[in-house]
């Protein structure tokens, strides 16, 4: 049994207040009970630490759960109310579950991103369900004049089985609130969950299929105008002058004027990245009005000068360098070989590397590539804004509000406590919608207009003036002795501008000689998080580079790697390994039993795959046919341990939406740039995988524990590419090194 | 400007639009039926699909000036109470993520079915192609097609 304290450092996170109208209300603390990890506490604002979550209880009986992240398809929004709901012990169809406002005085990390919504309100939201219900019983207690020990709960009634007493949570929900706060509280038991571990549909699934007004786009005000921003067409161009006269002259056009996103002297955040820190805007009556006036625009460019700017990185100042010119794709991938064969930093130095690889008896070495990605949300980039003399009114969809808010109150000059972010429905985030700009973008506009504004970006200018997933590039080697046994492992990975080295990562830990190095090369391309950075492409690339090596070693390769995490687990190497080999192991033996590993049918090829990264352990085995040089995806067998699964269908499915995402970058996702021009604009030339080229099956199998559950929006989207490149490999008799795998035409080769 | 009466959803709506607007931003902007998205505006997302006379079109690239007394079909009509088969069993199999796409998918298989009521698997994917999921709900979207094909 577990028993929860309801503060810390003496702080309590709990407010309870009686409703105006009746019923209760109970504030509660997103972190509370959840002593964060001191590299988690480092990197959060020491504002985190507040009242952060809401629950109402209406004398009705009806329950009220205020969701404070933004939903992007995570199915936070059902997830998170069910786990408070299963404490507070209430009936499932009598939860409502609402979007709550960004309010940074009362609710934080209100955030998608690092998979860690469900992982870090878990505690929190089982204490505020269970806090609830155990003042309703003491105030039923004190009604009836019993032991508070004898009042008992079921779906949202109070019982006192002695005298036969019942009622509704409703009814005593008033009463309820006035019950002291106790100092600890108990939780439910693992075997006792009646709500989390059962399927419950996505609370907005009706609203989405009868397409009612749910996302950022489809705002509409009274006397709202229609914004469209222009921005310079190459990465290392800023706006010179704009011609907007035949603009001006063209019908529905209100007005077109530059906008300065961001001031020279202001110090960014983190999430402050821009990418192209003036544009112009053109504001109109109407969505078509204005598309057709910004072609009419006139601008001249000229180039950017060399720059290093200062961020700060939540306290830690960093700094960036933006070199001037206009980047080539093709100039990149030479940079990057050059840089891969000069010395690098060295990040993580086991034993004695450089003797185990002249001592080997066979040393395997090869690279891998990986391009620049669009992050190509359905729903472009946009943003709502009203702000006026007294107040900022800001609408849409965003991942990271908070970190977005400072930023905007320097820019308009208003302080944070008049300026009110609602969030709407993401369609779609991966990442891109942690930049914000597009909201400054808005608020900017709308104050020079006076005016309640929509700016909407083109898919254009979406793919266009984009926050990239990084290029990147990894050479590994390993060291076989002569029995087949790894005995060295090097790593060193690079990219533009980031590495995607996690240097205590397996294999670190299951080797004894080994080496990790990186380089980066600076650019002036805008780049940002993209589902499980750094992962997306180091699983692809060590993953297939572990199939090979277990190849030259005549081993099975799941065989490989377990006897590889056996090491890790039972005489590991160094301390700072940051994976529990046993999960690991234990995904993988799951996939090889649910995938009749070792028992083909005619004519499959399979891949399999693991990795571990935001907290959670993936495995994956890829079935495929060759048809007409095509690769046909039979069937993906995930085998996933992301602790205890909150919403199994829910977790199924986005599960499966990484797996056909990762199957879709690595085929055919890539974003080129000439003279700093991104060569692809739109889903005509940016080709994204589409109905036929899914994979016809995907089993997901989650492994069962009782451990805190972790996130799901990311982890088994990395690992996926590799068994895809693995099944290539055995269906064609080529290792596919270099993203995308597939040219423009979708054959191979 | 030129003023246009569209048969929309069973109703008769009248606009004051330019008559080279594309279907889609009448529909979002000027008669605030916003179920119809927007992803791309060069007719190879789907987001944006309507029925033109019970037929699928993309209405991005759609000028309202074509439309005429033809009978325009919504995700906002296809019916009353979000209880279409095809609808119904989008709930069923929970389809959907962040949900932007599937209004455009929903309008798709709808005609699709209305065409042929029971495809083959070849026959949904050559018919759902041109609608993208960047969520990747596509194996879902099959599933949910198959159960409305058997009502
Ligand atoms: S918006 Fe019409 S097909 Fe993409
Ligand atoms: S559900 Fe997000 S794009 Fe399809």
């Amino acid at each position: 049994m577990t028993v929860v304290k309801t503060s810390y450092n003496r702080r309590s996170f709990l407010k309870t207040t009686a409703l105006a109208g009746g019923g209760m209300m109970l504030g509660f603390s997103w972190l509370a009970g959840c002593k964060p990890s001191g590299k988690e506490a480092l990197a959060m604002p020491k504002e985190w630490f507040k009242i952060n979550g809401y629950l109402k209880i209406g004398e009705n009986g009806v329950v009220t759960i205020l969701s404070p992240n933004p939903e992007g398809g995570q199915n936070v929004k059902t997830s998170m109310p069910m786990i408070v709901a299963e404490e507070l012990d209430v009936d499932w169809k009598k939860v409502i579950v609402e979007q709550a406002p960004l309010d940074t005085e009362h609710f934080t990390r209100q955030f998608i991103g690092g998979s860690q919504a469900l992982r870090q309100g878990w505690q929190a939201l089982r204490m505020a369900g269970a806090l609830a219900r155990h003042m309703l019983r003491e105030a039923a207690a004190q009604a009836w004049g019993v032991p508070p020990e004898e009042v008992t709960t079921e779906a949202g009634v109070l019982h006192h089985k002695k005298s036969g007493k019942s009622m509704g949570y409703g009814e005593i929900a008033s009463a309820a609130a006035s019950v002291p706060v106790p100092k600890e509280v108990q939780l439910k038991d693992g075997k006792d969950f009646k709500i989390i571990g059962t399927s419950r549909k996505n609370v907005d699934g009706l609203k989405i299929v009868t397409g009612q007004p749910l996302f950022g786009s489809d705002i509409q005000r009274e006397g709202m105008l229609i914004a469209m921003i222009a921005h310079p067409p190459a990465f290392g161009l800023k706006l010179k002058s704009v011609d907007d006269s035949a603009a001006r002259a063209m019908p529905g056009i209100r007005d077109v004027f530059t906008v300065k996103v961001i001031q020279d002297d202001y110090e960014k955040q983190f999430f402050d990245t821009i990418t192209f820190p003036e544009v112009v805007a053109i504001v109109g009556n109407s969505t078509w009005e204005v598309m057709n006036a910004k072609k009419a625009l006139k601008m001249e460019f000229e180039p950017i000068e060399d720059t290093t700017e200062t961020y700060d990185r939540f306290g830690t100042k960093l700094k960036r360098h933006i070199p001037a010119g206009l980047e080539n794709t093709t100039a990149h991938f030479e940079k990057m070989s050059e840089l891969a064969g000069r010395p690098a930093q060295v990040k993580r130095k086991d034993g004695d590397p450089e003797t185990a690889f002249k001592n080997a008896a066979k040393v395997i070495e090869r690279t891998y590539t990986a391009p620049f990605l669009a992050h190509n949300c359905m729903e472009p980039m946009n943003f709502f804004a009203h702000v006026t003399a007294e107040k900022a009114e800001l609408a849409g969809p965003l991942q990271k509000p908070e970190l977005t808010e400072k930023t905007l109150s320097a820019r308009i000059g208003m302080p944070v406590e008049k300026i009110d972010i609602q969030m709407t429905r993401l369609g779609g985030g991966y990442g891109r919608r942690s930049y914000a700009h597009w909201l400054v973008e808005a608020a900017l506009i709308s104050q020079k207009m006076n005016a309640p504004v929509k700016l909407i970006y083109t898919r254009e200018d979406d793919m266009t003036s984009g926050i990239y997933r990084p290029a990147y590039h990894a050479t590994f080697r390993a060291a076989l002795d002569a029995d087949n046994n790894l005995v060295a492992y090097h790593q060193k990975t690079g990219g533009i501008p980031e590495s995607p080295l996690h240097e205590n990562r397996f294999p670190a830990g299951a080797v004894d000689n080994y080496l990790a190095e990186d380089w980066t090369i600076d650019t002036n391309i805008t780049v940002g998080s993209f589902r499980a950075p750094r992962s997306n492409f180091m699983a692809a690339a060590e993953q297939s580079f572990l199939d090979e090596v277990a190849e030259a070693a005549g081993k099975d390769p799941i065989e490989f790697r377990l006897e590889l995490l056996n090491r890790a687990k039972t005489n590991p190497v160094g301390k700072d390994n940051d994976y529990e080999a046993e999960r690991y192991a234990g995904v993988l033996e799951l996939v090889r039993e649910k995938s009749n590993w070792g028992k083909t049918s005619e004519g499959v090829s399979r891949g399999v795959s693991a990795y571990f990264c935001h907290n959670t352990y993936v495995a994956q085995v890829l079935d495929l046919v060759l048809e007409d040089g095509k690769p046909v995806i039979q069937k993906v067998h995930c085998a996933i341990d992301c602790g205890i699964v909150v919403n199994p269908d829910a977790a199924t499915n986005l599960s499966e939406g990484c797996v056909v995402d990762g199957i879709g970058n690595a085929l055919y996702g890539n974003m080129t740039f000439r003279d700093g021009v991104p060569e692809k604009s739109n889903f005509d030339k940016y080709r994204i995988i589409r109905h036929s080229e899914a994979p016809k099956a995907i089993e997901v199998h989650f492994v069962k524990n009782e451990i805190a559950p972790t996130g799901l929006g990311e982890p088994p989207y990395p690992p996926v590419m590799a068994a895809l490149a693995n099944a290539l490999y055995r269906a064609t008799g080529k290792r596919f090194y270099d993203q995308p795998f597939l040219g423009e035409q979708g054959v191979l080769g | 400007m030129a003023n246009f009466t569209l048969n929309i959803n069973g109703k008769k709506q009248q606009v004051d639009v330019d008559p080279a607007t594309p279907v889609l931003w009448v529909l979002r902007d000027h008669l605030n039926l916003v179920g119809t998205k927007y992803g791309c505006g060069i007719a190879v997302c789907g987001s944006c699909t309507i029925h033109v006379g019970g037929v699928a079109m993309r209405s991005c690239m759609l000028p309202v000036s074509q439309i005429g007394s033809q009978e325009i079909t919504t995700i906002e009509g296809l019916s009353e109470n979000g209880d279409h088969p095809v609808q119904k069993a989008w709930l069923e199999h929970d389809v959907a993520q962040c949900g932007y796409c599937q209004t455009g998918q929903i309008m798709n298989a709808a005609a699709l079915l209305k065409a042929s009521p029971h495809p083959s698997d070849e026959e949904i994917e050559g018919a759902m192609n041109g609608n993208i999921c960047r969520c990747g709900t596509y194996v879902r979207i099959k599933a949910a097609i198959k159960t409305a094909s058997a009502r």
